[in-house]
């Protein structure tokens, strides 16, 4: 097990009647690069300002390090912040920007003046230290910021959704350049984010919230293909949902009887519930396989017509519509030329899975 | 005729090709922007006609009567009615005399009195405005730090005080003021003093009564500029270790520089050329520029000389100013 860094314990946070953080436990592991996701809202973000200092827990303790923090003002915490806003002083240079913690900290001239430069090397914005924040794009603003709140090498490193106000390509190419700078400095990274895609991709772990509690903690492949709640299932891509009740056990496999569906459907990972407890059988649309001939015995299959269909390009999307009325998603990789063939709207089809893709969840 | 005609010439070839070139050569400038030009855009000369009023105002208010200050700075003084002579004279028949008259402008270089009344008005009114600034800052900080319920309350409370006239203001000090006033008897009554203070006719009294006057203009500007800061840059700050007083001095007091100057300006310029107050509150020997600009207009009624006061106080008041505001736009590029 890793080394724990930040442990919190049961930590609240309420303003006036409202409860933003509710009982919230939570340890995150040395070097590692962790995302609070979630809606806006859900508490996220009051979650990481009781980890810089800038609010004070109503309830529980935060240990940072070894040291219980509650309490401790901003100034005197090991942590440092990167602001949504970048929160650049307008009236100083980039350079004066940057060496702004290590004066703080009483730093003799040529040594913040050799900081200064390694971080602004590293963020590869040596060449505008002399410009003040005005005179920057955004993306450089970006950096700016993560140069300076890594100068004082903290021993986590907070971003309050570092990439939010860059434009969607900017954002794509950062997402790996972050990974790639934190892997460098070796620093724990603590992100805030409201976007999956962003989160699944940078993280090592990822804590989805909803309403100031947490729903799962997991590595990104573990919450995508078992979600642990049906909030999170929804949350994280798509999902297609059945609503039954548990029929019987069978081997390692759970039978949950489907009536939209009209048929029992087998199901590998299963929470251990006894037989007619209310569930979900959460299928992700990848999962499913389109057929013109009837799946294997081993399958779950249902019968339908392809609806919409759209084609995007490496995938294809479609909707089948059962005999229920029930609309199901599925998407297709092409790996080949799509022009005939396939799958096209109006076709009666076979919807197949296997009782390992799919998931149940309690309701 | 002829140019006319040219440019007729020029735009025929362009008329078979395009109809839209018959339009008249009113509508080809302004019009021809189509329905996205602005209003004022569709009028020839919008512009202009949008930039006349100020001008105008200016013009009229400002510009003319100053030169007419100006004409009589540069006369003679003579008895009678006006109490000053023409600067154009007809002496002989077709011979325009201009005489100018810069004796005025030499007798406030020689006479201690201008130099002193004038330097002691600029002492008063930078006191004043580094008193008003002291005290201004923090209701402006305090100000802007409420919370939105009191804010509104505290605003209407620092400009409350303009809803009563100025003047009545100014006596209702000198109730407070005076030996046997408000103040005195409180003084006594607490035993802090066994006689009463003279505070009224002294600059002391002077002082109290500018920075009351002109406190709500240090304070609103201040407010505006401390309101609209980004409170994420003063958590910025503490995060990158920065203690509250420190992170008040290197973040939030140079970012509130311009409300700083802006107020300053409001207080300082007329501060310099006060009259009502230190007639008022002030003594005998409170020397300011405006009273003796007054009493050389009404006492003496040497209409010259009150003239070249008043330009003189305008050219050093706008000279320093403009040399501010030039170092500031540089400081600020």
């Amino acid at each position: 097990m890793a080394e724990t860094i930040i442990s919190i314990d049961a930590v609240s946070k309420s303003f006036g009647s409202f409860a933003a953080v509710n009982r919230l436990s939570l340890s995150i592991h040395r070097g590692e690069f962790f995302s609070l996701l979630g809606a806006s809202g859900c508490g996220k973000t009051t979650l990481l300002r009781m980890l810089a200092g800038l609010e004070q827990p109503s309830e529980g303790r935060i240990v940072i390090d070894g040291t219980d923090m509650t309490g401790v003002p901003p100034y005197l915490r090991p942590v440092n912040m990167m602001f949504q806003s970048y929160a650049l002083f307008p009236h100083m240079t980039v350079e004066q920007n940057v060496a702004f913690g290590l004066r703080q900290e009483g730093w003799p001239k040529d040594r913040i003046r050799d900081k200064v430069q390694e971080m602004l090397d590293l963020v590869q914005m040596a060449p505008f230290g002399r410009r003040k924040p005005a005179q920057l794009s955004g993306g450089q603003r970006q950096r700016v910021a993560l140069a300076r709140s890594l100068a004082k090498e903290p021993k986590v490193l907070l971003l309050d959704e570092p990439l939010a106000a860059l434009d969607k390509k900017l954002r794509e190419q950062t997402r790996l350049e972050l990974v790639k700078i934190q892997h460098r400095v070796g620093i724990t990274f603590i992100m805030v984010t409201h976007d999956q895609e962003e989160a699944m991709t940078m993280s090592s772990r990822i804590a989805v919230m909803k309403a100031g509690s947490i729903e799962q903690i997991g590595a990104p492949v573990e919450i995508y293909e078992y979600p642990a709640s049906i909030f999170v299932a929804d949350f994280i891509g798509a999902a297609n949902m059945f609503e039954g009740s548990i029929s019987r056990h069978h081997d390692s496999q759970v039978m949950v009887a489907c009536p939209d569906l009209g048929r029992d459907v087998a199901v590998t990972h299963a929470p251990p519930l006894p037989v007619g407890a209310a569930v979900k059988v959460m299928v992700r649309p990848e999962k499913l396989l389109l057929s013109r001939d009837e799946p294997g015995a081993q399958m779950n299959w249902l019968r339908g017509r392809i609806g919409d269909m759209a084609y995007l390009g490496g995938l294809s999307a479609y909707h089948i519509e059962l005999a229920s009325g029930l609309s199901v998603q599925a998407t297709q990789a092409n790996l080949k030329h799509v022009d005939g063939g396939g799958p096209s709207s109006g076709d009666e089809v076979y919807v197949a899975w296997h009782p390992a893709n799919a998931v149940v969840l309690v309701q | 005729m002829t140019a006319a005609g040219l440019r007729d010439d020029a735009r025929h070839p362009h008329a078979g090709a395009a109809p839209s070139g018959d339009m008249g050569p009113g509508l080809r400038g302004d019009g021809g922007k189509g329905p996205s030009g602005t209003l004022f855009r569709r009028i020839p000369g919008g512009r202009f006609l949008v930039g006349l009023p100020p001008y105008l105002w200016l013009g009229l208010f400002f510009a003319l009567p100053f030169l007419i200050v100006l004409k009589i700075s540069l006369a003679e003084t003579q008895i009678g009615i006006p109490p000053y002579k023409p600067l154009l004279d007809w002496a002989q028949a077709g011979v325009l005399e201009v005489r100018l008259n810069l004796g005025n402008y030499r007798t406030l270089l020689t006479d201690d009195l201008y130099v002193l009344a004038y330097l002691n008005s600029l002492k008063i009114a930078a006191v004043s405005t580094l008193l008003c600034l002291l005290i201004g800052y923090p209701m402006a900080y305090g100000i802007a730090r409420s919370s939105d319920r009191h804010r509104n309350a505290l605003l209407m409370l620092v400009v409350l005080p303009f809803w009563t006239s100025f003047l009545i203001r100014v006596y209702a000090w000198m109730g407070i003021l005076k030996t046997e006033g408000l103040l005195n008897a409180f003084l006594l009554w607490t035993g802090v003093i066994h006689e009463p203070l003279q505070i009224l006719e002294t600059d002391l009294a002077v002082y109290i009564g500018i920075v009351y006057s002109y406190l709500p203009f240090m304070v609103l500007p201040l407010y505006a500029t401390l309101e609209k800061m980004d409170r994420s840059l003063l958590e910025a700050a503490w995060d990158l270790g920065c203690r509250p007083f420190r992170a008040f001095l290197s973040v939030t007091l140079p970012l509130s520089v311009p409300g700083m100057v802006a107020g300053s300006m409001l207080v300082f310029i007329p501060a310099v050329g006060e009259f009502v107050i230190p007639d008022l509150l002030g003594g005998p020997d409170t020397l300011m520029i405006a009273k003796i600009l007054w009493s050389e207009f009404f006492d003496n009624r040497d209409w010259p000389v009150a003239s070249a006061i008043a330009v003189a106080m305008l050219v050093a008041l706008v000279a320093p100013i403009m040399i501010f505001q030039h170092f500031q736009k540089r400081a600020t590029e």
